[in-house]
């Protein structure tokens, strides 16, 4: 493989995770638990889509279609977002848990690709960098404040920690661009990046009296990078795609 | 009449009057997001903004207004305006003058961060009303991506403050 295809390889699956994490979140505006987090997670939403949309461009320049082709005219195999966030948003409980597990693993990929030999993907990670503060300070507030809530809180927090945590293994799916990657200086690799996040999130954890699942136990989900995905994803990629597909031209 | 010169100065100081559509008090030059004025053959003029959030869905707004108002002065010939993110944007940019305009839209500026963003910072923000410290976040998310929400204690007002990034 060479460093063309290995970067766009990886531009895809941090889009295409950006992109579909960003729809998830947007199911929670006007259903938030309260006013402030519904426009907490109706922001992260934004965030989140307009950084794909930035990725995408830069997919774009290394010869891709346009982002809006890319984005809107897929079907699910063809996408290379990790099954964690295509999960539906389920409890509050569950999407306060992804929102923890997956904003740190992207704040540990941004920090790590803010030195990217590649100078595109470097200087949009630096932006996404400072934005993402804010959504992993969100995530930590509210795990901490549940799982120290009371016992049904814990209960619930540390419930859906189990369900997601294999699913949450699964965002560091090794891929054949590893390699090269990590050859060229463009990125750490999976492997790297899979002990940066480990070691943020565990003390974050275990102050907020949760217990990651013991590591004999652990069966990462793998197959999203490479297009398998579970049911939930197409059935949201029709719903993205409604306006588009009855009218590719119409503006919004 | 002498001829105006066309220099990056001058477009610099013409930009001043091209407003942040989402704070029309803050002019995008204060805010901190023009990085880069070309001026080519035939005075062509190339001006680079820096996005502010990756998400704001005021960037394609600002970039045709500017393309807009210098496209009014009939010395400078083609406008083109880029985005890049080659200069990373961040609060610290916005100047002095800034801070006021902000403030004068009823926001609590940012504070100064260097880079380094903790929930202390946001929660040391001064009233834009009434100048206390006795204030409480409230949420770091607001109406839009560069705002969060607080409390005066002391004047019993809500308001909203610039987030700093």
């Amino acid at each position: 493989m060479n460093s063309i295809e290995a970067l766009k390889e990886l531009l895809y699956k941090i889009a295409d995770d950006q992109l579909i994490i960003g729809h998830r979140n947007s199911e929670w505006t006007g259903l938030g638990p309260l006013l402030e987090e519904d426009i907490a997670f109706s922001s992260m939403a934004q965030d989140k889509i307009g950084q794909s949309e930035h990725l995408y461009n830069l997919l774009h320049q290394l010869g891709e279609a346009d982002p809006d082709t890319v984005a809107f005219t897929r079907n699910a195999p063809q996408f290379h977002c990790s099954q964690l966030v295509e999960l539906p948003i389920g409890g509050y409980d569950f999407s306060l848990i992804r929102h923890f597990l997956f904003d740190f693993a992207e704040y540990s990929r941004f920090e790590a690709l803010k030195t990217s030999a590649y100078q595109p993907l470097a200087q949009v990670s630096k932006k996404f960098f400072g934005e993402i503060k804010y959504h992993t300070m969100h995530a930590n507030t509210w795990v901490h404040q549940l799982g120290k809530g009371n016992e049904e809180s814990n209960g619930k927090m540390q419930e859906s920690l189990n369900y997601a945590w294999n699913y949450a293994l699964g965002m560091f799916e090794p891929g054949p661009a590893e390699e090269v990657l990590i050859k060229e200086n463009i990125f750490i690799g999976e492997i790297a990046l899979q002990e940066k996040w480990f070691s943020m999130i565990s003390p974050l954890l275990e102050n907020s009296g949760l217990t990651i699942p013991s590591q004999a136990g652990w069966a990462p989900i793998y197959g999203g990078r490479v297009g398998e995905h579970t049911e939930h994803l197409q059935p949201l990629l029709t719903e993205m795609t409604e306006v588009y597909t009855i009218d590719p031209s119409a503006e919004w | 009449m002498v001829e105006q010169a066309i220099t990056p100065a001058y477009i610099r100081e013409e930009l001043k009057q091209v407003k942040d559509p989402e704070i029309p008090t803050i002019s995008i030059v204060d805010l901190g997001i023009v990085t880069g004025i070309d001026i080519k053959e035939n005075n062509d003029i190339h001006v680079t903004l820096t996005p502010t959030f990756a998400g704001c869905p005021a960037l394609r707004m600002m970039e045709d207004m500017v393309v807009e108002h210098l496209s009014s002065y009939e010395a400078l010939g083609n406008i083109t305006v880029e985005t890049s993110f080659e200069t990373t944007w961040t609060t610290d940019l916005i100047t002095p003058e800034g801070h006021e305009a902000i403030k004068k839209h009823g926001l609590a500026p940012p504070k100064r961060n260097c880079g380094s963003l903790t929930m202390e910072l946001l929660e040391d923000t001064h009233c834009p009303y009434c100048d206390s410290q006795d204030t409480t976040m409230k949420s770091p998310f607001g109406p839009t991506l560069c705002r969060s929400l607080h409390y005066c204690n002391s004047c019993k007002q809500a308001f909203e403050g610039f987030k700093p990034i």
